[in-house]
């Protein structure tokens, strides 16, 4: 296997393509609104329609707008029909002989998008340039789109270190959330001597609210697998794992169906590329635990072991699986590198903003017209994505705040959305990037219950290692309930407070040092609905929010 | 790790774990898993996911075989069964209704999704109904945000549930 191979697969891919593609949306978000049984239509109609080999159905990844779903495009150049139902089927056959629309008199057939929106033109798809494109349970397809080249021009021509540098002059930082430097990470491994190293993705994507990495991973799985060959050949290490969500059986699947592909193909495997370079990838299914996400607990959990973090430093750079050096990035974060090794990391380091570079992957949820997932330069206002792209509040409803980074982050109100996103604003504003997910929330949401929500969930899930953490959220969340039944004294608050700083500075993981974000973010900008509990006001503020 | 170690265990003189003396043939498949890991300490993750596959649940018995077999000490094949949320220790109903109470369902009013089981079920989430019908669970997020609320019926996912959808199919499987 070398790069002529690559360049006849992709060869006889593209020619064995038929004139007409149909692309319907096969991801988790589609699939479980029929997507399937419309597939399976649309496959139907093209052979009841006599056009067997004019017109091809493929089922691809994530197009992104989820809440239209399940899409359907028509290429090259047609229209792209939203929540299209098997029963629509036979009326988009028909109208690719037509060149029309599928779209009846009336509201008949499925609607048209528009594909001319800004949720969809002020993208930047680099991770997702594949998603929605090609048929991710298909290495050909992936291999069509220029795929495997940038690990076999790293194999055959690059020595290890050249690769740690091309990420570092990259800018590439960690898209899980605390933003360390990729190449930083890499170049600490390669220089370290060891019998074995490893590589880790997490894919443990436990943020609720956030499917960035479910989506990669369900639409353009062999990218995940590229970009662990490159960092593991970067680093000297031949074994890999992903450890993915439990909860995620569809990505599970069609990763499963990658790494056996490629193992074919002998692009995984012993001597990749016919190069001395070995590597094999494992899979590792998580069990619901959210402190797995937290690298050490993560590590602890592929050992089989209950997930419990442990002090850093030794950082996993210098002891990290069963005590050897391994790197450890995001799904996002390695979706990167086949990119940024074929364009050069000039190319990438143009994009985004100083000190944030390229692009990031945010899941619009929650209270916003358009859910799904868009990939936007670092530095993009908020105000962009969530008004403009996302299309603000459904039926007119006002834009209170919107909430980053899960558990760890905070929310951030509506009148500072003309912050650009990038790792330090949003710390300033008290929230973190974290892995991408976006909740949007109206006039009608609560944030003491916002931030009691999210401090029941951190209560649950503290590994209980340490004090701090597993007593400090109990009593966090006591508080909060205290003060939503009126039971709080204005002292209250500053106690609140003062616990806050302490889980926060003596915690042992990211966990908790993180937990106090959702209250401390909240109090500072919505400090009022608080008071307003404790005044016994709070009904007064209930109406006036319905009013 | 030698090859010594790696190889699958034979207990001296006692019965080998091969085999489980209730004749259950699913312990034979469990013990596949177990082999293909070299019944390494390591793997009793992945082991206790097939199992719960194969049975369902983890019952106190297979906890204890699994131990024997992999040459760990129970005390650790509890701690990791019970850390993780994603073993059960307890058989679940016949049907099982999951509820994602996720921040983009939570916001989108999965409160009252689990409200409108927990009164039609009479059960409390975590809880199976006494005839053992259903069992209701909450999750973190399934990451189908972009459908919330979304649960989990039987395995399959719907989105856009009201409680009155979601009542009536709880009601449905009650009958």
């Amino acid at each position: 296997m070398d790069l002529s191979d690559l360049i006849e697969i992709a060869n006889k891919e593209n020619a064995a393509r038929k004139p007409r593609v149909i692309r319907c949306c096969t991801a988790a978000g589609c699939l479980s609104q029929d997507g399937q049984a419309l597939k399976k239509a649309l496959e139907d109609a093209v052979e009841a329609a006599g056009l067997g080999n004019e017109v091809e159905v493929i089922g691809v990844g994530c197009m992104g707008l989820c809440s239209q779903g399940p899409l359907v495009q028509i290429d090259p150049d047609g229209p792209l029909y939203e929540k299209v139902a098997p029963a629509d089927a036979p009326a988009v056959v028909a109208s690719l002989k037509t060149n029309g629309s599928a779209r009846g008199k009336g509201s008949a057939g499925p609607k048209v998008g528009d594909p001319n929106i800004p949720f969809f033109t002020k993208q930047v798809p680099i991770v997702l340039e594949n998603s929605g494109k090609i048929n991710p349970e298909r290495i050909e397809a992936y291999i069509a789109a220029g795929g495997y080249q940038a690990l076999c021009h790293v194999v055959r021509e690059m020595q290890p270190l050249d690769v740690c540098e091309l990420i570092t002059d990259s800018g590439l930082r960690g898209r899980g959330g605390a933003g360390y430097p990729t190449g930083l990470k890499w170049a600490t491994v390669a220089k370290t001597e060891a019998d074995r190293k490893y590589v880790v993705c997490n894919a443990d994507e436990g943020d609720p609210g956030a499917f960035m990495d479910r989506s990669v991973l369900e639409s353009d799985p062999h990218r995940v697998l590229e970009g662990m060959a490159i960092a593991a050949y970067a680093v000297g290490a031949s074994q890999g794992y992903v450890y993915v969500r439990g909860e995620y059986p569809l990505a599970i699947s069609r990763l499963k169906t990658a790494i056996a592909q490629a193992r074919r193909l002998g692009i995984l495997g012993t001597g990749v590329f016919e190069t001395r370079f070995d590597f094999r990838v494992d899979i590792r299914i998580g069990a619901g635990a959210f402190v797995c996400g937290e690298e050490t607990a993560l590590m602890r959990s592929i050992e089989g072991q209950r997930g419990t973090p442990r002090p850093r430093p030794p950082f996993p750079a210098a002891r990290g699986l069963w005590g050897y050096p391994t790197v450890i990035n995001n799904v996002e974060t390695i979706a990167n590198v086949p990119t940024i090794v074929r364009k050069g990391a000039d190319w990438f380091a143009g994009i985004g903003t100083e000190k944030s570079k390229g692009t990031k992957v945010f899941a619009l949820a929650g209270k916003i017209t358009n859910t799904g997932l868009i990939e936007v330069p670092m530095g993009t206002p908020l105000r962009t994505i969530v008004e403009e792209m996302g299309g603000g509040v459904p039926d007119g409803g006002k834009v209170k705040a919107v909430q980053t980074g899960g558990p760890s982050g905070g929310c951030i109100p509506a009148n500072r959305f003309d912050t650009p996103v990038d790792y330090e604003s949003l710390a300033q504003l008290g929230s973190i990037m974290g892995s991408g997910g976006m909740i949007v929330m109206d006039e009608k949401d609560n944030m003491v219950d916002v931030a009691r929500f999210f401090m029941e969930f951190c209560m649950d899930e503290s590994c209980g290692k340490c004090v701090p953490c597993r007593a400090g959220t109990v009593q966090i969340h006591h508080m909060l309930t205290q003060i939503r039944e009126g039971k709080a004294q204005p002292e209250d608050l500053e106690k609140l407070r003062e616990l806050c700083d302490m889980v926060k500075q003596t915690s042992l993981c990211g966990l908790g040092q993180s937990a106090p974000n959702p209250v401390l973010s909240t109090l500072r900008y919505y400090r009022h609905e608080y008071d307003a509990y404790i005044q016994g006001k709070a009904h007064e503020a209930a109406e006036e929010v319905n009013a | 790790m030698t090859a010594a170690t790696a190889k699958a265990p034979e207990p001296p003189g006692k019965a080998p774990a091969k085999t489980h003396p209730s004749g259950d043939n699913r312990f034979k498949m469990l013990e596949a898993t177990m082999k293909r890991h070299q019944y390494q300490a390591d793997a009793l993750i992945e082991v206790l996911h097939t199992a719960q596959e194969l049975f369902g649940y983890l019952e106190m018995d297979l906890l204890l075989h699994i131990a024997h077999s992999l040459k760990v000490p129970p005390s650790r094949v509890f701690g990791v069964a019970t850390f993780y949320h994603f073993f059960s220790l307890k058989p679940q109903g016949e049907h099982t209704c999951v509820i994602c109470m996720g921040t983009a369902c939570y916001v989108k009013g999965a409160g009252d999704l689990v409200a409108a089981v927990e009164r039609a079920c009479g059960i409390k989430a975590g809880e199976t109904t006494s005839d053992g019908k259903v069992s209701l669970i909450t999750a973190r997020c399934l990451g189908a945000c972009g459908i919330a609320p979304a649960v989990v019926l039987d395995g399959r996912v719907a989105g856009y549930q009201t409680p009155e959808t979601l009542t009536e199919t709880v009601k449905g499987w009650l009958s």
